[in-house]
């Protein structure tokens, strides 16, 4: 191709202290077919952008190469500034000389050079670019919410408030997530059922959104704008349509040894359930694995008290399969689970509890309605210790890499409820920092030493023993007094790290969304894309996508929502034009390439081929463009080697790897 | 051979998955984790796009060592092209093995998008083992060399 213009960004001195860009430019032109090579401070500004359109327009160019940071960043930036200049958006090619040369290597001779070399495998690439042309799809008009926490739930309430079809998959019977199980709210001390309760009517009332409770997620096909979801809705062996939600199954219910989720554990629940009182859908759930009728055919008894003639012991899980434009993932978090900290004796001693478990003892519907008390002898303690960072900002594998963020803020409120309802108490936090970045927050943890006298003691615990008079010796340091501290306690509190839902995994495997080292879903952008998944369609709203508590989530959950409405909104969406494509004079419909595509986006026609004056029908491989996604699998699996990626042809792989290795 | 290692510079190929592990090149580099230059990166959309002949092509022409990075398995954004990759890789290494290149030469990574540690590690341990094995000279194409 003649007419290829190299434009060369020094990205302020990112790009610039470390290359030498006229060196670049002046290489370029070097190469075969440039016609125009030069440099620019800011390629990506307006006034870069004019110089390229300028040159397209004034030299004729077909096709340009801009030397600059990731394509990941500006690729789509360059096509658009192309377009309007004139030339097809896919005659544009990114030398990544900033992420992958200046920014990572010291030397500007070094970098220089590899920034040449990267540079003549763009010019290589772009000179067998062709134009490609999107395709468009259509956009179903419905959104699916992975996850009824308060994400969740926020999430869906402002998509549907713009007038979109949500539905909502929760996993267990109730919506609601863990803000459901808190007892009082940082930094403004109010109560949480409270708060979140209107939310949970709203979302339930709401005439746009759908909720399947104890439901899951089963198989996600399709891609952006058309998404197909099967969802299995658990057996709950309770009619939906005629339970009235009295309660009364549960009051008659005989078994009642299954531990209670909604309260941590701290107590037991009956084998028909609700997790909670407000709980929505007030309709109870049979628990398979307690319940004597389905385990043994003996029992029955809550079919014969209820008036509604609900239950229904034959029930079976149900499939529904609904389309989507959009899918958010608010999956949320789970505290972890403390096997690797024996040393704080959790395992150990009753009166060793987790944060949670603190939120449910001091919530009046809680096990103990409210009272503080221990769990061993429902005695009132005296002496409380926190521990802070239990398997958070941890350097080995014992632990989490991070801060878990909000166990700082929620112990300060712990501590200072206990010290405001019971003056008598004594309240020691143990902590390698106090981290309160947050609107009223430092100014919440100071009022909790200041006005409440909690004794807060720099340094960490090592270990925690219970003695034979109940009570637990907490043996931890004093950094600041530099000295050995022996505390006597009668409660323990472990601030537990928190993770995401280990059920995360399985959901962005089906999603194909990617997710870090800690299994926190990862964003499109950690600055500038908070809220979208690398895969197109796919958002990400609360705690799944990283710590954070309950302003912090719900403002997450609004963004969430206006992407997925700007999404909604529109009514087709163009399709990557880098699909696959076969050369059908010599394909000889061996059927290999359609075993190896994930979307099922190639199928076999006969199709009447002029071969060289020689006409006939042959068998041949079609690709439906409006599915391939352009992974390529299928040029490498076939055998003749005709099938090709448009915008990765093998002829433009080999060109960049002839360019570099030169 | 005469080659003195402190003065060899390799010659790297890597093709890296544009949904992971070219994203894990970029935080590398935002990140400013550094590994040699000798590393040249080129996109493709999958692991499962890198043809066996593209790495027959850069060895012929010269290159001293080849990585192919991609999702982790489970990860890949096509579901399964990760798969597809790691068993062809598997099957063509062998055979480059075979013929003299040796296994150090060669190499397959998962590197995700979070991974700019491990993406610039990987690269650093790559070249210094390339660095060890020396100039690649057994595929060199004689009828390109002057
Ligand atoms: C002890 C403690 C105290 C806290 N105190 C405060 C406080 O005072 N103030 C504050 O602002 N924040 C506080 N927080 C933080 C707060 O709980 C979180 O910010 C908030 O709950 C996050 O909401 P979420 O919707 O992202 O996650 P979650 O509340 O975890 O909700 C996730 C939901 O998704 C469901 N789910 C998970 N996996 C699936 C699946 N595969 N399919 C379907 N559904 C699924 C879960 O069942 C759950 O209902 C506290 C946290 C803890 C642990
Ligand atoms: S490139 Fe991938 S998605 Fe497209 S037809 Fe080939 S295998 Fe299927
Ligand atoms: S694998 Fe190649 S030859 Fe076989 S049907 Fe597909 S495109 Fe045609
Ligand atoms: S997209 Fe990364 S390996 Fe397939």
């Amino acid at each position: 191709m003649h007419g290829i213009g190299v434009f060369v960004c020094h990205c302020g001195s990112n790009i610039a202290a470390t290359v030498d860009v006229e060196k670049v430019v002046e290489m370029a032109k070097l190469e075969p077919g440039v016609v125009h090579a030069e440099e620019y401070q800011y390629m990506c500004s307006e006034a870069g952008q004019e110089k390229i359109a300028t040159a397209i327009r004034e030299k004729n160019l077909k096709g340009i190469v801009v030397c600059s940071c990731s394509p990941r960043m500006h690729e789509a930036t360059f096509r658009k500034c192309a377009e309007k200049a004139g030339i097809n958006p896919y005659m544009v090619e990114i030398a990544n000389i900033r992420e992958q040369c200046s920014w990572i290597h010291k030397d500007v001779e070094e970098g220089t050079e590899k920034a040449v070399i990267l540079t003549r495998a763009a010019i290589a690439k772009v000179n067998l670019n062709t134009s490609l042309v999107p395709g468009e799809s259509l956009v179903t008009k419905r959104a699916l919410v992975i996850g009824g926490g308060i994400a969740g739930i926020q999430t869906a309430l402002d998509i549907a408030d713009a007038g979109y079809e949500v539905d909502i998959v929760e996993k267990t019977p109730s919506i609601g997530g863990k803000m459901s199980q808190l007892d009082k709210t940082f930094p403004t001390l109010d109560c949480s059922a409270c708060i979140l309760t209107p939310k949970m009517v709203d979302a339930a009332a709401h005439e746009k959104i759908t909720l399947y409770t104890y439901s899951e997620v089963e198989k996600v096909s399709g891609f952006v704008g058309d998404f197909t979801v099967e969802i299995r809705k658990k057996a709950r062996y309770v009619n939906m349509d005629k339970c009235t939600g009295c309660g009364v199954c549960m009051e008659k219910c005989p078994s009642k040894k299954a531990p209670s989720e909604f309260n941590a554990g701290l107590n037991n629940r009956t084998a028909i359930y609700t997790p909670f009182a407000q709980a929505i859908p007030n309709v109870p759930v049979i628990d398979p694995n307690q319940c004597t009728k389905l385990k043994t055919g003996k029992c029955g008894v809550c079919e014969k008290f209820c008036q509604a003639g609900a239950i229904d012991y034959t029930q079976q899980d149900e499939i529904v399969t609904q389309k989507y434009g959009a899918i958010v993932v608010a999956t949320g978090f789970d505290v972890i689970k403390l096997d690797n900290y024996d040393e704080y004796a959790y395992s150990q001693s009753k009166d060793v509890i987790t944060s949670l478990e603190l939120e449910r003892i001091m919530n009046a519907a809680g096990p103990t309605k409210g009272h503080l008390e221990r769990m061993s002898d429902g005695k009132h303690p005296k002496n409380i210790v926190f521990i802070q960072c239990v398997g958070s900002r941890c350097n080995d594998s014992k632990g989490k890499p991070y801060c878990s963020k909000i166990c700082c803020m929620y112990t300060a409120k712990h501590a200072m409820l206990i010290r405001d309802k019971y003056p008598d108490v004594n309240v020691t936090v143990f902590y390698i920092d106090v981290r309160t970045p947050g609107k009223n927050f430092d100014e919440f943890y100071r009022r909790a030493v200041e006005e409440y006298g909690v004794n807060y003691v720099k340094g960490q615990v090592g270990k925690v023993t219970p003695e034979p008079d109940g009570s637990l010796t907490v043996h931890g340091v004093d950094l600041l007094e530099n000295k050995q501290l022996k505390v006597s306690a009668d409660m323990v509190v472990l601030a537990a790290a928190i993770e995401p839902n280990p059920a995360v995994r399985k959901i962005a495997t089906m999603l194909t969304a990617s997710i870090d080292t800690n299994n926190f879903l990862t964003e499109a952008h950690p600055k500038l894309r908070p809220v979208e998944s690398p895969t197109a369609g796919v958002f990400l709203s609360g705690v799944c996508q990283g710590p954070k508590d309950i302003p912090e989530t719900v403002s997450q959950a609004g963004a969430a929502a206006i992407k997925v409405v700007g999404l909604l909104a529109k009514d087709k969406l163009l399709t990557n034009p880098c699909t696959a494509k076969p050369d059908e004079l010599r394909c000889n419909g061996c059927s290999v390439c359609a075993n190896v595509c994930p979307y099922g986006a190639i199928s076999y026609e006969d199709k009447l081929i002029n071969d060289h004056g020689v006409r006939e029908t042959r068998r041949v491989a079609a690709v439906n463009s409006a599915l391939c996604q352009g992974c390529g699998a299928c040029t490498v699996a076939c055998p003749s080697g005709v099938m090709d990626l448009q915008g990765f042809s093998n002829r433009q792989i080999i060109a960049e790897v002839d360019a570099i290795c030169r | 051979m005469s080659i003195n290692n402190e003065e060899f510079r390799p010659q790297i190929v890597a093709f890296c998955c544009n949904w992971c592990s070219y994203a894990g090149a970029d935080l590398a580099g935002s990140s400013r984790l550094a590994y040699p230059a000798d590393v040249k990166i080129i996109r493709v959309p999958c692991s499962c796009r890198v043809n066996p002949m593209f790495i027959l092509r850069a060895f012929e022409k010269g290159a001293d060592g080849v990585i192919i990075c991609g999702c982790h398995p489970g990860d890949c954004h096509y579901s399964t092209g990760n798969y597809y990759a790691r068993r062809r890789m598997t099957l063509l290494f062998s055979m480059l093995d075979y013929v003299g290149i040796e296994r150090g030469r060669t190499r397959v990574e998962w590197v995700s998008a979070a991974e700019g540690v491990k993406f610039s590690q990987t690269m650093n341990e790559f070249v210094e083992t390339i660095r060890g094995l020396g100039k690649n000279v057994r595929l060199g194409d004689l009828r390109c060399k002057k």
